[in-house]
């Protein structure tokens, strides 16, 4: 044998005590479908790409950051006095709406190629937590400048679960950390934002990847009816992994460019003696929502209204989660239908809501 | 489906096929480029203390209102630009006002009037309280001393 290079020896260190060849082995022969719906398997990847951004921005963030009484001064430090500050505020807050909005994008590519059915759906229920985490996430989130906007956005945000009959308005107070929206509830939004959403986010995020490689890319039901013989794949490593940074590069490249093109903006401090500017309204992601509380609340008037807002909802999320549950068989029986019509009147009611509510407000 | 079914099926890529050194190399180049243009802005916003730090240590004088009141055989303390500084009145009415900062590891001296010398609390260093001389203990050098003029309205302490 001849002598071995130091790259290799240190390898071999390396590899008989962690294993590596076991990864490389299991890399090399894990295989991705490729079929004319491939293009929606790299929006899980660009999802995690997106938290990994947030992540990142989040932490440096941190370094200035003033939770409290403090909160808007110091934001206004960050994106005004340090050096490139807006810039990561700016990607921060701009990745944060990427990412819903990918993650958007996966969980209705999932659900129309039925990714969801057996043995899959701890994958889409842990997809669907996940979701909620990430909304929870955005919704504390953009309190912490307590400008303006975040004041009035959280006040009324929180008026929902305080809508709930008999527990909501202690629930409120218990968010709020008061009666009304002040420096305890910056501080305890804070708290969620960065240490328990993040400790109950990155586990199940381990887990739904997890679920990914244990199970392998779903494929659509008119891929999986063809003859096996007749489906084509592509190696895992290099080519998928290439594509899907190529897809990560893209993201970079279009974050990089909204961040910096359309810095995201500070308004003045919140103040509760000064009236709520006019047109204000939610992120796009809550607008759907919104506007579906205010047409209910037109038809029904008063708290009936907000409570049958809440319960239709409730039933709505309730189904979407359970789908896998009424919908678990391969073959493409009634079943399957009523789920693809289920899942393209979310789709209408949540486009058709929210434009109708980017219509309204302006 | 067994796994040389899959194996056999591979879609080749188009154009050359890709070898995982030319994919290595490349991502590898992609990688160095993207992270210096995401490393300077990092720094420089990591780096914002420490340029505001610099320049408030770049002060050259400092006008202590009302010091000249200070009583005999007693210390204002103060900062000079970022740090630490002391202005002394001594019993025969000499000003001296030097840096504070122990030349040893960094701590903040005292001013022991009754002794008539500077302490240091952290490593027992001693300085004399007219020249800022070491006179005992661990630390290296003198305390640097500063210029020190005084008016009707305020004591200023220059650079000397």
């Amino acid at each position: 044998m001849t002598s071995k290079t130091i790259p290799s020896t240190v390898y071999d260190w390396v590899d008989e005590r962690l294993g590596l060849s076991e990864l490389v082995a299991f890399a090399r022969h894990k295989t991705v479908p490729v079929h004319s719906q491939s293009f929606w398997y790299y929006w899980g990847g660009i999802s995690l790409f997106l938290f990994l951004v947030q992540c990142f921005t989040g932490v440096l963030l941190l370094v200035y950051y003033h939770p409290g009484a403090d909160a808007y001064e110091s934001v206004r430090q960050i994106t005004f006095v340090m050096h490139f500050g807006w810039l990561i505020r700016s990607a921060h807050s701009w990745s944060a709406n990427l990412m819903i909005f990918s993650i958007l994008v996966h969980m209705f590519s999932v659900f129309f190629m039925k990714a969801y059915r057996k043995p899959r759906e701890f994958g889409w229920l842990s997809g669907m937590v996940l979701l909620g985490l990430a909304s929870v996430f955005g919704f504390s989130g953009y309190l912490l400048p307590m400008d303006e906007l975040s004041y009035f956005a959280t006040k009324v945000g929180l008026e929902i679960p305080a809508a709930i009959p008999w527990i909501g308005p202690a629930i409120g107070n218990m968010l709020r950390g008061g009666m009304e929206v002040n420096e305890f509830t910056v501080q305890r939004f804070f708290a969620l934002h960065v240490v328990v959403l993040p400790g109950l986010f990155l586990p199940l995020l381990a887990f739904h990847l997890w679920l990914v490689q244990k199970h392998g890319n779903a494929m659509p039901p008119a891929e999986e009816a063809r003859p096996a013989s007749e489906r084509k794949t592509m190696p895992f490593f290099p080519n998928f992994l290439r594509k899907d940074l190529g897809m990560w590069l893209i993201s970079l490249n279009i974050l990089a460019l909204l961040a910096s093109v359309f810095p995201w903006t500070l308004g003045k401090p919140a103040d509760m003696l000064v009236p709520a500017p006019q047109g204000i309204h939610p992120e796009w992601y809550f607008m759907s929502p919104f506007e579906m509380l205010k047409i209910l609340g037109a038809i029904l008037p008063g708290a009936a209204g907000e409570i049958a807002g809440i319960l239709v909802f409730t039933l709505g999320i309730v189904l979407w989660v359970l789908i896998p549950f009424y919908d678990p068989t391969r073959e493409l029986g009634r079943r399957g239908r009523t789920a693809h019509y289920f899942g393209l009147l979310a789709v209408f009611a949540l486009l058709s809501t929210t434009i109708l509510g980017y219509w309204t407000v302006r | 489906m067994s796994e040389t079914t899959n194996l056999e099926q591979m879609v080749p890529e188009p154009g050359e096929p890709a070898t995982r050194r030319a994919f290595l190399a490349a991502a590898g180049a992609a990688g160095v480029c993207y992270t210096l243009a995401m490393a300077y802005p990092i720094y420089r916003y990591l780096a914002s203390p420490v340029e505001m730090a610099m320049s408030a240590a770049a002060v050259t004088e400092v006008t202590l209102k009302d010091a000249q009141k200070l009583p005999l055989g007693s210390v204002l303390m103060f900062k000079f630009g970022t740090a630490p500084a002391m202005l002394i009145h001594h019993q025969d009415g000499r000003w001296v006002a030097m840096t504070a900062v122990c030349t040893h590891l960094g701590c903040t001296v005292q001013y022991e009037a009754q002794q008539d010398r500077i302490h240091c609390g952290c490593h027992g260093g001693v300085y004399n309280p007219y020249t800022g001389a070491n006179v005992s203990g661990p630390p290296p050098r003198p305390l640097k001393l500063y210029k020190v003029t005084v008016n009707d309205a305020a004591v200023n302490v220059s650079r000397a």
